[in-house]
């Protein structure tokens, strides 16, 4: 199992969404991501993706600089 | 110093000129040299494979002479890098020439992988390639109605032509009349009609208004050729009588190969395009060989170039470069055969797209050309 973290602050195209799925392609079942984003869109956009491709949320915060970190695991 | 560009696309060749341009006393007096590595001695301008795959233009209108496009001083080889040994300066071609540098920068793109989605490649067109285009132009041209289906893999060259491929079939579809037997059906990885927030809350009430259906959150997973419906990560399927694909896309083998990055895309410094890592210190990244969140576009790796030969001209100058990458991308957004719009944007701006037009379109057409001179380092 490995975690990696995707960096997609700043990114409006393709944006942190985006990043996140391309990378979960790259991923094996029961690897973990970390997207770091600066859009606030992500906090609903990802879990929304996550949930209806039955994925898994693992938690969501925002750090005092307003950067969203968002943990996901693929499971399948 | 000796500078080394690994790769002659857009990237490559922008740099090598700009570069080229600002150290022409260094070049003559011996004390820089600039020496390109290409798999190829042609330069393709592959925005044009949307015009090819509308009957508009032709591959052969969109290819020039590498060398001719090169700034005089630059030294020029046909010989694919195939071991990158960074550690060491050098690198060693397919020929089994090393070259050594003081700088390498490498620019070698990325390639379409519709194999990589089963069923992709066998039962869709797509505008990737010069014989792609041309076969994406002979069955629009056969098409006599039914549903054409766009499907959208992820990561993608160009993210602006799911969009402008949909409004040129449109058009083209239009004027040959046969729109009223023609569905079309827009699919997108995300939940909007595309990546930009803002260039899809334009796009969104151009589809409703011209009839063109879309179903966002559709990750292609597999295509079912047997029985025309393409699957979805999501586990949606719609059936189709055309399927256009904006492929998958990975970066280079020989990237990966050697160990630089996954699938072919190497971790670069956002701010300076240096190559992450222990070795980044005299490595550039330029344009889709990056893996930066942005757009993998023509436009990222021109203005990522203007950054790199300026800052390289600097450090032989002065010592130290001068400049950052901001992010800057401007895309053109055709929206169909006469009308275009433009995305402007940076790590810091979002775009503000204008309703299209026609002047837009004009521009978009005359930069088809001035594009030569823009590869010379000219514009």
């Amino acid at each position: 199992m490995s975690e990696r973290v995707v960096d997609a602050r700043g990114s409006f195209c393709p944006g942190p969404l985006m990043e996140l799925i391309s990378s979960m392609k790259m991923m094996s079942v029961g690897d973990t991501l970390e997207l770091l984003s600066t859009d606030a869109g992500s906090a609903a956009d990802v879990p929304e993706w996550i949930k209806k491709v039955g994925h898994e949320m693992l938690d969501t915060r925002q750090d005092d600089a307003g950067t969203w970190h968002i943990r996901v695991r693929k499971a399948k | 110093m000796r500078i080394l560009v690994v790769g002659g696309g857009m990237g490559g060749t922008i740099f090598a000129n700009h570069l080229a341009r600002r150290i022409h006393h260094e070049m003559k007096t011996g004390k820089a040299r600039i020496t390109m590595l290409s798999a190829s001695h042609e330069h393709v301008y592959q925005p044009g494979w949307l015009y090819v795959a509308m009957g508009r233009t032709t591959p052969d209108e969109l290819v020039r002479e590498q060398q001719g496009l090169l700034e005089p001083g630059i030294e020029f080889h046909v010989d694919p890098v195939e071991e990158f040994h960074l550690a060491d300066n050098h690198v060693k071609c397919k020929s089994g020439k090393v070259h050594e540098y003081d700088v390498i920068v490498i620019s070698t793109g990325s390639r379409p992988m519709p194999e990589n989605i089963p069923g992709l490649q066998e039962n869709s067109i797509n505008c990737y390639t010069a014989e792609n285009a041309v076969e994406f132009f002979r069955q629009l041209s056969d098409f006599k109605g039914g549903r054409i289906v766009v499907t959208v893999g992820l990561p993608h060259k160009c993210p602006m032509i799911p969009l402008e491929i949909t409004f040129a079939m449109h058009d083209f579809i239009q004027d040959r009349g046969l729109l009223d037997k023609t569905e079309f059906y827009y699919t997108y990885p995300i939940g909007r009609v595309h990546s930009l927030e803002n260039v899809a809350k334009w796009a969104a009430p151009e589809f409703d208004r011209m009839g063109i259906r879309y179903e966002t959150l559709f990750n292609m997973k597999e295509v079912d050729g047997k029985n025309a419906q393409v699957l979805s990560e999501e586990g949606g399927a719609v059936k189709y009588d055309l399927l256009v694909a904006v492929p998958p896309h990975k970066g280079q083998e020989v990237i990966e190969k050697n160990g630089l990055g996954e699938n072919g895309w190497i971790p670069t410094n956002r701010t300076s395009l240096h190559m992450e890592g222990e070795y980044g210190k005299n490595v550039i990244i330029l344009g889709d060989t990056t893996n930066l969140p942005i757009s993998k576009a023509g436009s990222t790796t021109h203005f990522e170039a203007e950054v790199a030969a300026e800052n390289v001209a600097a450090v032989i100058k002065i010592g130290r470069p001068v400049r950052s990458y901001d992010g800057k991308v401007f895309c053109f957004i055709e929206a169909g055969k006469d009308r275009a719009t433009y995305a402007m944007f940076d790590y810091q701006h979002p775009p503000q797209p204008k309703a299209p037009t026609g002047a837009v379109h004009a521009f978009k057409m005359a930069y088809n050309q001035l594009y030569w001179a823009s590869a010379r380092g000219l514009l």
